[in-house]
């Protein structure tokens, strides 16, 4: 049976839970999970990847690889990867590794599964499903020709239960392969949010037209604060420059799947719906009781955003403190 | 210069999406089909660069059954391109199109600059411009947000996570896939649309390509309809007693909180 290389993301030397859920996956496979894990960070982040299922660290612990260029990531990672020779590669569809992995499969003449859903692994094969057509569909992504299986998952889709993971593991220190570069970053602008990106909340809430006026998104941010949620836009209000376009939900926005998510002022046209139809949970806060947006939500409240938020986020700020 | 820009027919948004009963794709008859809108995008760009560069050529390319690939690249011929070519194949996965567009980008004279949309609405894979950029050997940005050209340096911003930026420096030639916000892009004028209709589309017969069977990596089975979802509950009452029943069903039953 092959081995499972794990893609290991983190954020200042904290493991991304995405990339958690990708240790547990291979863990509870059966198959021996090598977690390879790039760029600065302290020595706890070795125990936990052993804690969450990896028998092999790989670290190439290198300042050059803190941010991302995708020739300096492709190099090193391929010959970690022929180092490791593993049967399977799991990796989260972040910003990285929608970017990394097509061109890591070019190069290794193999097929990628992106934006996946369900995960099957079974020895040395592997299916995995994912939406497409806006979410309209799901499809079982089948692997042929491949003589190394990848597939890229989306985050908050596979479950983190407690496992027995903490044997001891062999860990191996690379150094950085050097390659004449002809993509350089000049230059990282950080947004204001400190908080997850949408496309890795647990909880999202999300303002439209609704609200009336970019203002009204100041109460959001409250009732974000209160749940630890991240801030998400409709394309209308987007269009209209409340916001930037990073918060945007749907088709020419994120796609999102968060445990709970909280629509506020927004009707629900189809374009939305294709981003977060695949939210476990959703509440729809809206004025019109015809908006479309209810025929998609678990729990609806037709009234007034104005009046609700700020009573939802006392609520809420009761139940979480008791 | 030469500019190239690679684009794809989807399924429009609103068209309702059919099921084969072999489970293995959708329907094409009655979907309205559409230029994926990020590609739209790099067209416009391609547009943008080609007036700042006098003397400059766009070729728009694009993989799929002729028939339907034909009316985008018409769009496109429409918008202002001066040059098509449809590569006739259907059913190609993101590694065998890459290939096949990257061969063609090739035996054409290659380009400085190839502009694509960053991903396909249909199946969300965001791979071809990655795997083009690697079968053609030069670098990529995807999630490009602004676009500028300086003598042999392509600079662009790439849009990572929570809206933070990267400023990003290639050496031509280089793969730039698009996102929204990149430019607005211009509709068809009448006379374009007239133009359009008068220009040759090339075909090239991706059987013609001589590539391997083996690039199909992929393939897709089982495809449903996503489960129906159970009716809302709705919550009456005051809104004091609608926040506190909505607090409620959100510990207590769908157990989120």
């Amino acid at each position: 049976m092959g081995k499972i290389l794990v893609f290991a993301e983190h954020t200042n030397g904290k493991l991304k839970r995405s990339s958690i859920e990708l240790l547990h996956a291979g863990f509870n496979s059966g198959n021996e999970v090598a977690a390879v894990v790039f760029g600065t960070h302290g020595d706890d982040i070795v125990s936990a990847l052993n804690q969450n299922g990896a028998s092999e660290v790989h670290i190439l612990k290198d300042g050059a690889l803190d941010s991302y260029n995708p020739e300096l990531y492709a190099t090193n990672l391929i010959s970690i990867i022929g180092k490791i020779q593993p049967a399977i590669i799991l990796a989260s569809a972040s910003s990285v590794g929608k970017d990394l992995f097509p061109k890591i499969a070019a190069r290794l003449n193999t097929g990628i599964a992106s934006d996946c859903v369900s995960l099957n692994i079974s020895g040395d094969n592997v299916t995995a499903t994912k939406p497409m057509y806006s979410g309209k569909a799901i499809a079982t992504v089948n692997f042929e020709n491949s003589p190394i299986k990848i597939v890229l998952m989306r985050a908050n889709q596979l479950p983190i239960e407690s496992i027995d993971g903490a044997k001891s593991s062999k860990v191996v220190e690379h150094s950085l392969v050097a390659s004449d570069l002809r993509t350089m970053i000049k230059e990282i602008v950080k947004g204001t949010s400190e908080k997850l990106d949408l496309t890795e909340a647990n909880i999202i809430v999300s303002g439209g037209r609704g609200l009336k006026e970019a203002s009204g998104f100041q109460m959001l941010n409250d009732l974000a604060d209160v749940l630890g949620a991240t801030v998400g836009a409709s394309r209308a209000v987007v269009d209209s420059g409340w916001v930037g376009h990073g918060m945007q939900v749907g088709q020419t926005g994120k796609t999102v799947a968060p445990s709970l998510y909280i629509a506020v002022g927004i009707s629900g046209a189809i374009q939305h719906l294709a981003g977060m139809s695949g939210s476990k949970v959703i509440v729809a806060i809206n004025s019109d009781a015809n908006a479309p947006i209810f025929q998609k939500a678990t729990y609806g409240i037709v009234g007034d955003a104005f009046e609700i938020i700020p009573k939802l986020t006392e609520e809420f700020k009761k139940a979480l403190h008791n | 210069m030469k500019i190239f820009v690679c684009i794809k027919q989807v399924p429009d948004t609103e068209t309702k999406i059919k099921i084969t009963p072999d489970l293995k794709g959708i329907d094409s008859a009655g979907i309205k089909w559409v230029i994926n809108p990020y590609d739209e995008y790099a067209i416009e760009e391609a547009l943008k660069l080609r007036e700042s560069q006098p003397g400059s050529q766009v070729w728009v390319l694009t993989v799929g059954p002729k028939s339907r690939a034909n009316d985008s690249l018409r769009t496109a011929l429409a918008m202002g391109a001066d040059e098509a070519i449809v590569i006739n194949a259907d059913g190609l996965d993101s590694f065998a199109t890459a290939k096949a567009l990257a061969e063609v980008i090739r035996t054409e004279g290659g380009a400085q600059v190839i502009f694509s949309g960053k991903l396909a609405i249909d199946d969300n894979a965001a791979s071809v411009p990655q795997m083009m950029a690697e079968f053609l050997n030069i670098p990529h940005t995807t999630v490009v947000s602004k676009f500028h050209l300086a003598a042999e340096n392509i600079v662009v911003e790439r849009d990572t996570e929570g809206g933070s930026k990267e400023v990003v420096q290639m050496m031509a030639p280089a793969v730039v896939a698009a996102n929204k916000g990149l430019n607005l892009p211009r509709y068809a004028s009448l006379p374009g649309i007239m133009k359009a209709k008068k220009k040759t589309i090339k075909e090239i017969e991706y059987s013609t390509l001589n590539l391997p069977a083996a690039d199909q990596k992929v393939s897709y089975t089982g495809m449903t309809l996503p489960a129906e979802k159970p009716a809302v509950k709705m919550i009456t009452g005051d809104s004091v007693a609608q926040v506190s029943e909505l607090v409620k069903m959100l510990r207590d039953e769908a157990k989120v909180l």
